[in-house]
């Protein structure tokens, strides 16, 4: 199974950037996710290596090959729709049979794949149902199935799940990773869903106004990004500025706001941004000698799963904090006056964006 | 705005009232039944008994069937023909990159829509004769017979299939061709099995409508046939020689075939098949290579340059002619036959109008009925179906019929006689573009402007109308210029009034003896009539709204 | 600020029936989200308070008065459908302004209203342009700010956020919820995202096939789902299968496959009935050891998935059935996770964590069936 080179790829309209010096390496047998804001070029990208858009400039390698002037029919793809794309004058085991028919097979040997292809995802039984008569889930099975169904190579999914509910994207994600996995597909799955990405693939590309702005796999981008953009694109996270103070041989001591902050040691620049994502953060009730930063309960969510306070640090920050509903003092109200307190290991810090915080942050 | 305030608001509060839209909603289906949809019907019915008189006269009766065979069998070549020939181009325009260029061939694909039948029946006459394509022989290439009729044809229900088929293709979703793509299939597969199966209604609704204009084409037909006989050629000869029951027999038959073809497409067609199980990767592949692309596209214009747009625009060489003869003097002075031709373009133009306003004050209820199924669905299907079938009938058949029905009343004028047949043989154009333009409307944003607090009228026409605009603009020129040019039903209805187009023919057929450039000018005045008639419509549309 | 108020309301669309005998209470200045995936009758529910489907039977009262008679142009009631919402030949200014012209206010004045709401929510900016040029978004914003400049007391949003991508969902939900609390509307809200509903609504009202199968506040939905589908549909939960086989006081004990006996804070079946069991996701605990007294059961953890927050971790449990469960990744220590895959754990369960519910006539995988 192949490995995907892109490397180098421009794509142009006019004098419209969509992508811009894009290159990526994807193993034989990953599951990649592409995930970014509306309009960063994940799509083009995607795109660009199934061969219905022709890079500006750039280069796309499958297994060493290069596929310039390849046109789709010959580069032996998977594609999933957003809109789905099922044709809706054949029934699911036409659909799902379309890939061998077109290549030429049996019309024996079509049948037997279709129904392979449909057995896999679970969807025999609805072989004979058209399209307008399934549900938006099982239409996107069968649309798995067709993809499958011809025997490719990777696998592309373009926002596979976007047009499903929340409930039935849940349960068909795992899906799309069995399968990739079961058949040993290479594949690029797109999506803006970040929590989708996360829990499927083998490694995450974050994407932004065009460019590639980090890789890395989902644990290590959450927990250890190198960007200020992963850090708040992917999960949440609470920014402040910050000064050096000190460096010692078991860290730094950071001013932020007035208040001091030890992190564990790494290249501190004089001017910082820190972060710390709001589930890393513990709300306690004030004492008298605490550790942890004091401040107010500005606003407290129920979420179910998760309890959301909004705080008014004394330094000015304004900063969320998530906590389970079994963790202590988690049954402080607003107006309640607390401590905040961080897991140190889980602070992060970044150097001063040049163009500032917020211009860093947005999806440009 | 002030003084008009009142009124609309009253207006307003009494259009919320449900029995005052149902009013307003039965009168124009009263209206249409009563005035448009019966009476093509009921006129020949009403001369049942002289269908039995045919079949005492066996050689008037032998006539008749190979004329009414002869209709058939030529619409039917031009319908499959056109579909081949102009399909290709039509992918051409809404498929090319370059926007520009698409909209010139666009343009040029759009002219012998435009040009009146008239013209381009005479335009045919001259370019497959002695002066045109046979100029290096000295003869005609093709005389007038049944072969000029099928190039005449095909010539002008070419641009009707482009049209349809641009529009559908700029509609279609093309994802799912890239899908077919993506699974294997050569750009040629994809479109085969794929794309026409979706397109298929578009299909099948240009065939239809080359297929009836065909059947139904009458002036033009009469300018190119010769001593050839077909169904509509046949009628206006017997109309001529004061013959009833030949008129009525083939009336009556091409109204009941043309019908029951019309409903059997309408129902079968949408379950037809198109083969596609046979799949040749290879030779398919080959198909879809630049170099075949290209081929096909030269051959697709060259067909397109050389039997539609240069046949139809051929007139312009003798109406050049008629600028350095003279002609234009005798022309304008009203010399000879020209006194005449003005007052034939007068009374052209005035029944135009009439039957086009007319089409809008009892078009929009209908449409707006159908396109929102107020009246539930079945009874809307009917209702849809109904307002197509006096388009689908010969428009000869139509004057035949209705001069059978009106004539017992001696007291309506034959202007007025005129404006209903017109009337029946536009309505649907102008209908049809209404129903798609409100189907094309989300009721959504109508429902949401009532929740904003507009009344019903309110919601109409600040809502709807502005929306709707450029369909109803265009339903209106349709039906405005398929008045302008008609012939069959004019034929059969007037008995002294004569419409411009009517009045051409004469002159071709040398009823009146004419010179070629008189002929020329002539009908290359309508045709610039016809241009500024429909440039004022657009530059109206731009500021009214 | 209306109150609203469904009784017995019942449509049916040739053999589907769409709300089924659905009766429903909204206080005045409430902010409530009707819950349900696609096809429950979400949309149904609300075009019958705003006056664009008659419903078959039952009745609906605004402000306690009936309004059954009433146009939906007479309703107060601004409605935000799903798609296609902005007239796309009017400007923004002049979509914003629509409403106060249809109702006969002067064009200056109209203009004016117009203007105020469009500061409301921050696109005054924009006020010349076109639907077709601005963001998904932004254009969300703008039919809000139409619905707004209409003077109604009554929100009523179709899934408002459908169409957007998820970071600007979660940004724009809390924006919907602020602006109707700062007019002091009554807003109905209706979405499939259950994340969406919890966050901002006060009353949550969960839809299926037709019926109100539950209404309460996030907490208490959470806490107290009256139903299998509820329990599943807001919020992650697991399933196990089991039998009644004691009662002691207000507890139950409930036996499930190969003997595992789990006692449940509820006393709501009898002895010998098959009940489900089920508990969230996250309260269902791993830990390395067990105390004699909790509710534990041992397994082997069989898959791990990093999601952001939490950990999801894939549990067979030696009776065979398997579990989620959720660890938030506050546990993450110095980049390791917790618990590893192929680890011996134990799965424990807090008696006053789980739910008994009675076993469904079509089995449990009918039951949670997604499509």
């Amino acid at each position: 199974m192949p490995q995907i080179r892109v490397v180098n790829v421009s794509k142009r309209y006019g004098s419209l950037t969509v992508l811009e010096h894009v290159s990526l390496n994807v193993e034989d047998g990953e599951y990649v996710s592409i995930i970014g804001p509306s309009g960063c070029g994940k799509t083009t990208l995607l795109r660009c290596v199934a061969g219905i858009i022709d890079p500006t400039e750039g280069e796309i390698y499958v297994d060493d090959k290069s596929l310039v002037g390849v046109p789709p029919e010959k580069r032996n793809i998977g594609y999933m729709f957003q809109e789905i794309a099922l044709f809706p004058h054949m029934n699911a085991r036409e659909n799902a049979g379309y890939g061998p028919r077109v290549r030429g097979l049996s019309r024996r040997r079509v049948r037997t794949m279709a129904g392979e292809a449909l057995e896999m995802v679970k969807m025999s039984e609805r072989s004979e149902d058209y399209p307008n008569e399934l549900s938006g889930g099982a239409r996107q099975k069968v649309a798995l199935a067709r993809a499958v169904g011809s025997a490719p190579s990777v696998l592309l999914l373009d926002e596979p799940l976007g047009s499903l509910d929340a409930s039935v994207r849940l349960s068909l994600r795992m899906e799309l990773r069995r399968l990739a996995k079961e058949l040993g597909l290479t594949a690029i799955h797109v999506t803006h869903d970040q929590e989708e990405a996360m829990s499927i693939s083998d490694r995450i590309v974050i994407m932004r106004a065009g460019r590639v702005v980090e890789v890395g796999k989902p644990q290590n981008l959450y927990l250890d990004p190198r960007q200020i953009f992963t850090a708040n694109f992917l999960g949440e996270a609470n920014f402040m500025r910050a000064r050096l103070m000190a460096t010692g041989e078991n860290g730094a001591i950071l001013d932020v706001g007035g208040e001091e902050l030890n992190i564990e040691s790494r290249t501190v620049p004089r001017d910082s941004v820190v972060a710390i994502r709001p589930q890393f953060i513990r709300i306690t009730k004030r004492q008298v000698e605490g550790s942890g930063w004091r401040g107010k309960i500005a606003e407290k969510t129920f979420l179910g799963d998760v309890v959301r306070f909004q705080v008014n640090l004394e330094n000015g920050f304004k900063i969320t904090a998530q906590m389970p509903p079994t963790a202590q003092d988690v049954d402080a109200d607003v107006g309640d006056e607390v401590s905040a307190n961080f897991q140190r290991d889980k602070l992060l810090t970044f150097p001063c964006p040049t163009e500032g915080l917020e211009k860093e942050l947005s999806a440009w | 705005m002030r003084c008009r305030c009142g009124l609309l608001r009253t207006l307003e509060k009494y259009s919320s009232s449900k029995r005052i839209a149902l009013t307003i909603y039965v009168s124009s289906v009263i209206f249409f039944v009563a005035i448009i949809f019966l009476p093509p019907l009921l006129g020949i019915l009403m001369k049942w008994p002289s269908l039995f008189q045919m079949f005492e006269t066996p050689d008037l009766l032998a006539r008749a069937q190979s004329a009414i065979v002869a209709s058939f069998a030529i619409a039917l070549a031009i319908s499959v023909l056109d579909l081949i020939a102009a399909l290709p181009l039509a992918w051409f325009i809404a498929r090319q990159t370059s926007k520009k260029y698409a909209s010139v061939i666009d343009t040029l694909a759009d002219i012998p829509f435009i040009i009146p039948t008239v013209a381009l029946g005479y335009s045919v006459l001259l370019f497959w004769g002695r002066e045109g394509a046979g100029a290096f022989t000295g003869n005609a290439l093709v005389s007038p017979g049944w072969l000029l009729i099928v190039l005449l044809h095909f010539a002008f229900s070419y641009p009707v299939v482009v049209r349809v088929m641009v529009g559908a293709l700029q509609d279609y979703e093309r994802t799912l061709e890239t899908a077919a793509r993506t699974l294997g299939a050569s750009p040629l597969t994809a479109v085969r099995t794929v794309s026409l199966s979706v397109l298929k209604p578009a299909l099948v609704s240009s065939f239809l409508l080359a297929f009836s204009r065909s059947l139904s084409e009458t002036g033009a037909t009469v300018m190119v046939a010769g001593v050839f006989e077909n169904g509509t050629v046949f009628i206006k000869n017997a109309s001529d020689a004061g013959l009833v029951s030949p008129l009525v027999f083939v009336s009556f038959v091409l109204i009941a075939t043309s019908t029951l073809m019309f409903m059997i497409i309408r129902i079968l067609g949408p379950r037809l098949r198109i083969p596609v199980s046979k799949v040749w990767p290879h030779l398919e592949q080959k198909l879809s290579d630049r170099g075949a692309v290209r081929t096909r596209d030269l051959l697709t214009i060259a067909v397109f340059a050389f039997f539609v747009l240069v046949p139809s625009l051929f007139v312009a060489l003798p109406g050049g002619r008629a600028l350095t003869d003279g002609t234009v003097g005798q022309a304008i002075s009203g010399f000879g036959v020209w006194s005449t031709y003005w007052g034939s373009v007068a009374l052209s133009y005035s029944v135009a109008i009439c039957a086009t306003l007319l089409n809008i004050l009892v078009g929009l209820p209908l449409a707006i009925l159908i396109a929102r199924r107020r009246i539930g669905s079945a009874a809307c299907t009917i209702l849809d179906a109904a307002v197509n079938i006096p388009i689908v009938i010969p428009s000869i058949a139509v004057g035949v019929s209705l001069r059978l029905f009106w004539g017992g009343y001696t007291g309506i004028p034959e202007f007025w006689l005129l404006v209903l047949a017109h009337l029946t043989v536009t309505n649907a154009y102008f209908v049809r573009s209404m129903i798609s333009a409100f189907e094309r409307i989300p009721p959504e944003l109508e429902e949401v402007a009532r929740t904003l607090g507009a009344k019903p009228l309110t919601v109409f026409r600040k809502v709807t109308i502005p929306l709707a605009k450029y369909s109803m603009i265009s339903g209106a020129v349709m039906a405005f210029t398929r008045s302008v040019d008609e012939t069959g039903a004019t034929l059969a209805v007037s008995k002294e009034l004569k419409t411009a187009p009517v009045l051409l023919v004469e002159w071709v057929k040398a009823t009146v003896p004419t010179s070629p450039s008189t002929i020329g000018l002539g009908v290359s005045v309508l045709l610039l009539t016809s241009f500024a008639s429909l440039l004022v419509f657009k530059l109206a549309a731009r500021r009214s709204f | 600020m209306p109150s609203i108020r469904l009784i017995s309301v019942t449509k049916r669309f040739k053999d589907n029936v769409a709300l089924d005998r659905a009766s429903l209470n909204v206080r005045s200045g409430e902010y409530v989200c009707v819950l349900g995936p696609t096809g429950s009758g979400k949309t149904t529910l609300l075009r019958v308070i705003a006056g664009l489907t008659q419903p078959d039977s039952g009745q609906l009262l605004i402000d306690g008065k009936s309004v059954d008679e009433m146009g939906p142009e007479d309703r107060g009631t601004a409605y935000v459908p799903q798609q296609y919402a902005l007239f796309p030949h009017l400007t923004v200014l002049q979509n914003v302004a629509f409403s106060p012209l249809a109702k006969g206010y002067k064009k200056a004045e109209a203009f004016e209203i117009a203007r105020k709401v469009l500061q409301t929510v921050k696109l005054a900016h924009r006020e010349g342009a076109f639907p077709s040029e601005l963001s998904g978004g932004m254009q969300q914003r703008v039919t809000l700010a139409r619905g707004i400049a209409s003077g109604a007391r009554l929100l009523l949003l179709d899934e408002p956020l459908g169409a957007l991508d998820a970071r600007l969902r979660m940004e724009l939900r809390t924006e919907l919820r602020r602006i109707a609390k700062d007019l002091s509307l009554t807003a109905i809200h209706v979405t499939h995202d259950q994340k969406e509903a919890m966050s901002i609504a006060d009353t949550i009202v969960v839809l299926k096939d037709g019926n109100i199968q539950q209404t309460g506040s996030p907490f208490h939905l959470y806490q107290d789902p009256a139903s299998i589908f509820v329990s599943s549909f807001v919020g992650g939960s697991n399933f196990l299968p089991g039998v009644v086989v004691g009662i002691e006081g207000t507890n139950s004990l409930v036996e499930l496959r190969d003997g595992i006996r789990i006692r449940v804070h509820q006393r709501s079946h009898r002895r010998g009935e098959p009940v489900i069991l089920s508990v969230r996701q996250e309260l269902t605990i791993l830990r390395n050891h067990a105390d004699e007294k909790e509710n534990a059961i041992p397994g082997e953890i069989r898959g791990t998935s990093f999601v952001g927050d939490a950990i999801e971790y894939d549990v067979e449990l030696d009776n065979r059935e398997t579990v989620k469960c959720k660890v938030p990744s506050y546990y993450v220590s110095e980049g390791s996770l917790p618990f590893q895959t192929g680890e011996r754990v134990f799965v424990t369960i807090d008696p006053h964590d789980c739910n008994l519910y009675s076993e469904p006539p079509l089995g449990l995988a009918k039951e949670l069936e997604a499509f």
